[in-house]
């Protein structure tokens, strides 16, 4: 079992979300978050004063996969949320020690 | 019913009844007395009395809502966790200060008097004697406005005075310092007079009455309490504290701008025919200004900023309130523009000697009230002369002299004595726990965390 971790831009949580399903992932959960790479940050302004906005805010997509899937979910993840540009986010895969479903105690794969 | 009966009331006893009241009427009206010349004036009188009524009435209800405007426009301009806070304080603005002046304030202000302040009439003791309900009416209208001008203050010191300290200060303004200045340009509106009405001072609905004298307090009291705590660096620069809802600054504009209708035209106290030029001055002013203060933005500091417009359009408004009732509309626009350049260059001075004021407040009232008196003067439709101006320029700077002084002492003394800051690590959590244990944006807000996901 995996855990696959993406950082995304926000807007593209719904077309994530579908190419994540067709890749066989029933689950997912997603967190805002705020942050930065490369892509800069922006200069607002308020009454005469400049402030820099560096933090911008993403998504955090968290799923958890059988092996078998786990490089259909990562090209699932990179084709849905990829624009070319600074900013587009990054996904992130650690091994998982378990996973239990609470409703039934089940551990392990069958628990996903 | 059955339909015999039925048939009976309607074709017969009811149109007996109809025929029997038409020949009857005429000597039963004859009994009356019949109207004379004087009976007829009088009749008119009260009708226009009652007009009046309705009409003063109608617009202290206006001015009342205008609580709700300064309440939005300072809570959207400031941050989240200082939200109650701000509530709080123009809750009490309204409430202590309807209290302050039934209670002192009116009296001071309109009560029989050598000049300088008013000795009876307090807690509205006139009505005993003159039976007169007009009393009523007349100080809901000046209390509405004694409330404007307590709630300018709230915004200037926005964010880290104490609570209490500030309830001080509001009874001390509507009790006290607001009627003072109020009698010597007012006073005769009632059973009062004052020395500066006496010079021929022009101020019809308040832009030095209740804009500037509250736009000075408000100095005295940003100036006394110092500037939020890193509002400014070591070197002096401004760092930007934006507010957290400027839709809510939005409406609360709105909502001002709606009860500025109310401010300007209910100041005739009278339900005449002036109220129309009155109204359409006082619009085209907060047009001009929003107008001037957003291109003035927009050229100066490179972006037509949303507070800046906001405060322009009130500019506009406190520029025109002094000679709503004395000036052509094309002046009125002139006035507005003029107001809307002045508000953007006075917060960006305020800034520049660092004197923190988180709504404009002083620059929007203290400035563009002094600059409206002047402007009365200035473009006085019925003829400027030297004398009018330099009557003006008095007023203007008696009431910089009475309200900034007067509250500048009581500031100070206040701060010595029972300190009117709060603790630093409070000002950084934010008022609403410490002052008030509440949160204006608890857990259960509508927040972006619940709604924001959506896919």
């Amino acid at each position: 079992m995996k855990k696959v971790e993406g950082i995304i831009r926000p807007h593209l949580l719904e077309s994530v979300k579908t190419a994540l399903q067709e890749a066989g992932v029933v689950g997912m959960t997603v967190t805002e978050v705020k942050g930065f790479g490369r892509q800069k940050g922006q200069s607002e302004s308020y009454r005469g004063t400049e402030y820099k906005v560096e933090f911008l805010p993403k998504l955090k997509v968290e799923v958890v996969v059988a092996e078998a899937i786990l490089e259909a979910v990562v090209s699932a993840f990179l084709s849905s949320a990829k624009t070319g540009k600074f900013g587009d986010g990054k996904v992130f895969v650690s091994p998982l020690d378990d996973v239990i479903r609470i409703r039934t105690e089940e551990r392990g794969e069958s628990a996903i | 019913m059955s339909r015999h009966i039925r048939k009976f009331l309607s074709r017969v006893l009811l149109p007996a009844s109809a025929v029997a009241v038409w020949l009857a009427a005429p000597t039963a009206l004859a009994a009356q007395d019949a109207p004379t010349l004087e009976s007829t004036a009088a009749a008119i009188e009260l009708v226009q009395r009652h007009a009046d009524f309705l009409w003063t009435l109608i617009a202290a209800i206006l001015v009342f809502l205008m609580q709700a405007g300064f309440a939005l426009i300072e809570a959207g301009m400031t941050r989240a966790k200082n939200a109650v806070n701000i509530c709080m304080k123009n809750i009490m603005d309204l409430s202590m200060g309807s209290l302050a002046f039934w209670l002192v304030g009116f009296a001071i202000m309109f009560g029989p008097s050598g000049g300088w302040f008013g000795t009876s009439g307090f807690m509205l003791s006139d009505y005993a004697t003159d039976q007169d309900p007009w009393l009523y009416v007349f100080w809901i209208f000046q209390t509405v406005f004694a409330a404007t001008a307590a709630t300018i203050v709230s915004g200037a010191m926005a964010e880290r005075t104490k609570f209490s300290a500030y309830l001080m200060f509001t009874v001390f303004l509507t009790a006290f310092v607001y009627p003072v200045f109020g009698s010597w340009a007012w006073g005769s509106l009632y059973k009062g007079g004052g020395w500066l009405e006496g010079m021929g001072f022009i101020d019809f609905a308040g832009s030095t009455v209740v804009h500037s004298i509250g736009g000075w307090a408000a100095l005295a009291g940003a100036v006394v309490i110092g500037p939020r705590l890193g509002r400014f660096t070591v070197d002096g620069k401004p760092r930007a504290m934006p507010g957290h809802n400027l839709v809510f600054a939005t409406l609360g504009m709105f909502i001002l701008w709606f009860g500025w209708f109310g401010f300007n035209a209910g100041s005739t106290t009278a339900a005449t025919i002036d109220i129309a030029l009155i109204a359409v001055n006082t619009n085209l002013s907060a047009a001009a200004g929003a107008v001037a203060a957003m291109v003035t933005a927009w050229t100066f500091l490179k972006k037509p900023d949303a507070t800046m417009t906001i405060n322009g359009a009130l500019a506009g408004l406190v520029g025109i309130t002094a000679g709503c009732a004395t000036v052509s509309p094309g002046s009125s626009i002139l006035i507005g523009l003029a107001a809307g350049v002045l508000v953007v260059f006075s917060v960006l001075f305020f800034d520049r000697v660092q004197i923190d004021d988180p709504v404009g407040a002083i620059s929007v009232h203290g400035v563009c009230g002094a600059w409206g008196t002047l402007a009365a003067g200035l473009f006085n439709a019925g003829g400027v002369t030297l004398a009018i101006i330099g009557t003006q320029l008095i007023g203007i700077v008696a009431a910089f002299l009475w309200a900034f002084g007067t509250m500048f002492v009581f500031f100070k003394v206040l701060h010595m004595t029972f300190g009117i800051r709060v603790s630093p690590e409070e000002e950084m959590a934010g008022l609403d726990a410490f002052e008030h244990g509440n949160e204006a944006y608890g857990p259960d807000t509508f927040s972006s965390s619940a709604a924001g996901i959506t896919a």
